[in-house]
């Protein structure tokens, strides 16, 4: 049985720089998170490093292979080059044996968060709509940048202002977001549309869009609100060391979500 | 027999290789060169008893893996007589 260690303010969070992490939760660890590892994978172990080692939830790594989720309550597909990227970005990650239970998990409302090649993939297997395509530079991209948060109420972003800007790096050369005009506009008047790149200012700007994405499209959630895609990495900045705290935010929100969940 | 499949995108998908082939092509001298699209072809030998048959299995490889239809549209011509090519 999991142990309820409840959170009444994001004060009460561990400080990701300061010095005993752990203490916060001695109460043990709450919220399972799942990181899917497939051939070509790279960034699983920042996402597994900032999950046990900052946050102190519970880790578990699920290899493509698996047929089985082992009670996870958020299920990360991180980024990198999923089987090479073969054919097109996450087009063969969609036929693992983990993705049919995925798929079920977000049916169900589970969590399911994919980060750059792990929100291609999630294009791919149809659980969230549009495509990636190559980056209107042609260049791959590596750098920060300022995304708009256009939705405070979903389990990712709960712990984010109100279209607060937060600083988060991206990393991708397949990051431009397309959809046709009647899937784009659904998406718009649903307010599925989670992060935009913007400026400093937050202004949504084109200068700002660092890869042609339409209507500065950084990430989008179904129309459930369960299952989010983003390019940016917000597991490369999630402690002071490495230049910015804002991806922790989302982390957690997971957390908190979570719990609100189990102790409900 | 030799399935010939060419994936390309659609023409509403923004094609910046496309468009930086065309760029190329016009600094060689190719003047004349009004639009480039850069796609894809696969080869796919298959087993079939019919041309039907082997259609409709090629037409559903390209909508189940091949293409991506959000993307890219695709075209195939079956060749009965094709060898796989070593």
């Amino acid at each position: 049985m999991r142990s309820i260690w409840t959170v009444t303010s994001a004060d009460e969070w561990p400080d990701p720089g300061g010095p005993c992490i752990f203490a916060a939760w001695a109460a043990g660890p709450l919220v399972k998170f799942g990181v899917v590892v497939f051939p070509g994978t790279w960034s699983d172990r920042d996402c597994g490093w900032v999950i046990d080692q900052v946050l102190g939830a519970e880790l578990q790594y699920l290899w493509h292979k698996d047929a089985d989720l082992k009670g996870c309550d958020c299920v990360i597909l991180p980024g990198g080059f999923a089987y090479g990227d073969y054919l097109r970005t996450g087009a063969i990650a969609r036929f693992a044996p983990v993705m049919e239970k995925i798929a079920d998990f977000a049916d169900r409302g589970g969590l399911v968060w994919g980060i750059c090649n792990g929100f291609q993939v999630l294009c791919e297997a149809g659980l969230l709509p549009g495509a990636l395509i190559r980056n209107s530079s042609l260049e791959f991209r590596c750098q920060w940048t300022n995304l708009v948060v256009e939705r405070t109420d979903l389990p990712y972003t709960s712990q984010c202002g109100e279209r607060e800007v937060i600083r988060v790096p991206i990393s991708h050369g397949e990051g431009n977001y397309f959809a046709d005009p009647a899937t784009l506009s659904r998406l718009e008047q649903r307010g599925q549309v989670v992060f935009r790149y913007c400026d400093a200012g937050g202004r949504v700007t084109n200068s700002a869009n660092p890869n042609g994405s339409m209507h500065n499209i950084a990430g989008i959630v179904n129309a459930r609100g369960n299952v989010l895609g983003m390019m940016p990495h917000p597991e490369r900045c999630a402690e002071v060391e490495l230049g910015g705290t804002d991806g922790l935010k989302l982390f957690r929100s997971v957390a908190e979500s979570a719990m609100k969940v189990l102790v409900s | 027999m030799i399935a010939r499949v060419i994936v390309t995108p659609k023409p509403v998908v923004n094609d910046p290789q496309g468009i930086t082939v065309k760029q190329g092509l016009a600094t060689l001298g190719f003047r004349e060169v009004s639009d480039v699209r850069v796609g894809k072809y696969i080869e796919v030998n298959l087993e079939a008893e019919t041309e039907h048959e082997a259609r409709s299995r090629v037409e559903a490889m390209c909508k189940q893996l091949l293409a991506n239809h959000v993307i890219e549209d695709y075209r195939f011509e079956i060749d009965m007589d094709g060898h796989k090519r070593r």
